[in-house]
């Protein structure tokens, strides 16, 4: 595998790294309508001018949502919005998406959720303040019903964000269709009904769940100081920046899908970009959660139970994003991160993202090459619902209850042993060659940590 | 516009033109291999500007050099001049760390030659980061 610096005998040419092809040809045409003034290089080496890159990007993220079919028309969709450029982008296509004429118009009923994570990040009140002020005045333009929650809400959650609610299998495309169908149907049949009023595409949608009646969650002050005091101890003790970036990761989703819950959103749509995703991807093999990698970097992510998080920004690059939100005046706010200005080494994070981003300067490719690879993950199917504990981290069964998959002939006992997120057939041959789960798990065994590399080879076939 | 004496010897005629390389601007009276001062606003987004003070544009001047500006030797003067802390957040070797995207006049800079553009009166360069954290 190429290093970048790596000396391979002969001294690597010093300088610019070799012109890559059709770069530095500099076509002055767009590849696309040949016609228009290229601004924005995306891949390697294809030029786009303004409006082939807008329709490029558009047609992107309705394909993403279009292929997938998840989201069914008049469900209730969460928004997690950051302020920063993915998300940000992400709810500016939602809002066009909405706008435009029926017959291409995005179906669902969205929502916006921020949360203020300044306690975490060592803000000072005033700072948060200022942030909060600045992102209501962006939320209130969106005129979707909005929440903002402080992190320190996290410690009010009840257990019940660990429940495994029965989960409906995901539709068949007939399902979908049968459903766009209905609701198309529906939205006929209001039409005709309303003969005297303006019978605006909107009405529908409308009946469906009034925007001005429902309640947006404005934070009454900030939180009680005594909470942000035992957030910023609980951040404190977290010795390294990795564990730090991790905990906030997971104390955040679980607080969304606390608010999704609670204010019946079925769906959460988060703004991770592709390369964000390839990031997250090398950072959960370094970290040990290889498990869960189709789960993480996936477009769809169930184990939550009746809360789906969804990923419609997977398939655009930083650049891509960062291009559009300039070219279109796109509004996002920057706001200090835990790893701002951290250093190269600081987090493996931090560290995965400088290697990645440095290969792909030489290599072009790299990104789209790591998140191909993530597609490829299969999510193994569970056999029903855990009835084991689940891990309060991970919201996934516990790591001694995945054993049980490779017990065929056992009978799931109590202990923590349901519900094997893994492939049951295949692993437990697999397993059966390696040496430290032995030929057969005995009900009663727990198992070693170097089984996880098992799971990981269960959960990739490429 | 001043015209600067070129500091090898030259020919009264204005021949001296030959077997020099002719760069900047030139005015009716001979040459110039100096570039003239350049009017350029630099912009910073996406959280770099963290590393100038928090102040997003600057309207800056560049002052006139032998050789004519380009982005390597901006990136040289706002190392110099602009970048308040930690300059290895935003620069790496003599180009821009990977990750910090480059828009000259609001057009990506692999269109124009990356570091090689020779800049213009008046051009908008922006960087944005697309680092977690600027």
């Amino acid at each position: 595998m190429c290093q970048v610096g790596e000396d391979y005998g002969d001294p690597a040419p010093e300088g610019p790294p070799p012109p890559r092809p059709g770069l530095r040809s500099r076509e002055p045409k767009c590849v696309k309508c040949k016609e228009g003034v290229p601004v924005v290089v995306i891949r390697a080496g294809d030029a786009f001018c303004r409006d082939c890159f807008r329709a490029f990007y558009v047609h992107k993220f309705r394909a993403v949502l279009g292929k997938n079919r998840l989201i069914f028309p008049g469900e209730k969709v969460l928004l997690a919005w950051s302020g920063g450029p993915s998300s940000s982008s992400m709810v500016w296509q939602v809002l066009e998406g909405l706008s435009r004429d029926s017959a291409k118009r995005l179906r669902f009923v969205p929502g916006v959720i921020y949360v203020d994570e300044g306690a975490a990040c060592g803000q000072s009140p005033e700072d948060r303040a200022k942030t909060v002020a600045e992102m209501k005045l962006i939320l209130q333009t969106l005129g979707f019903p909005w929440h903002i929650v402080a992190l320190e809400e996290v410690f009010g959650l009840s257990p019940s964000v660990l429940r495994c609610s029965a989960q409906e299998p995901v539709g068949a495309v007939g399902t979908y269709k049968v459903a766009v169908d209905s609701f198309l149907q529906q939205q006929h049949t209001l039409g005709t009904e309303r003969a005297g009023g303006s019978p605006s595409p909107t009405q529908g949608e409308e009946r469906l769940s009034p925007p001005g009646t429902q309640e947006s969650q404005d934070p009454a002050g900030p939180p009680p100081a005594a909470q942000t005091e035992a957030l910023s101890r609980l951040f404190g003790s977290v010795k390294t920046l990795t564990a730090k970036e991790e905990f906030l990761h997971t104390l955040r989703t679980h607080l969304i899908l606390h608010v999704a819950r609670t204010h019946g959103y079925s769906k959460v749509m988060t703004g991770d970009s592709c390369t964000r995703l390839a990031i997250k991807l090398m950072t959960s093999l370094a970290l040990g959660r290889g498990a869960f990698l189709a789960w993480d970097t996936g477009f769809s992510d169930e184990r939550h139970g009746d809360v789906v998080v969804v990923r419609p920004m997977r398939d655009h690059t930083l650049k891509e994003v960062a291009f559009y939100n300039r070219l279109f005046a796109v509004p996002s706010v920057f706001t200090p991160a835990i790893d701002t200005k951290a250093p190269e080494k600081a987090s493996v994070h931090r560290l995965m993202e400088g290697f990645l981003l440095r290969l792909q300067a030489q290599f072009p490719s790299t990104v789209s090459t790591v998140y191909r690879t993530s597609e490829k993950l299969v999510k193994a199917p569970r056999d029903g619902c855990a009835a084991g504990p689940r891990c309060l981290l991970y919201s996934a069964t516990a790591f001694g209850a995945q054993t049980s998959g490779f017990s065929q002939t056992q009978p799931p006992t109590p202990r923590a042993g349901a519900g094997a997120p893994t492939e049951v057939g295949g692993a437990q041959d697999r397993c059966q060659g390696a040496g430290p789960c032995g030929s057969s798990v005995p009900a009663g065994r727990t198992p070693e940590p170097a089984s996880s590399s098992s799971y990981a080879m269960a959960a990739v076939r490429t | 516009m001043t015209l600067w004496a070129p500091p090898l010897p030259l020919v009264a005629t204005g021949s001296g033109r030959e077997g020099r390389k002719f760069k900047g601007i030139s005015c009716e009276l001979g040459f110039l291999n100096m570039a003239a001062p350049l009017s350029v606003e630099v912009e910073f987004g996406g959280g770099a500007e963290l590393l100038f003070d928090g102040i997003k544009k600057h309207q800056v001047t560049l002052p006139g050099q032998e050789e004519p500006w380009d982005i390597r030797n901006l990136l040289v003067w706002i190392k110099k001049n602009l970048l308040k802390e930690r300059p290895e957040l935003f620069i790496q070797g003599d180009s821009v760390r990977p990750g910090i995207l480059v828009l000259v006049n609001d057009a990506d800079w692999e269109l124009l030659g990356e570091l090689d553009y020779q800049l213009q009166d008046q051009d908008n360069i922006l960087f944005i980061s697309t680092l977690h954290g600027g």
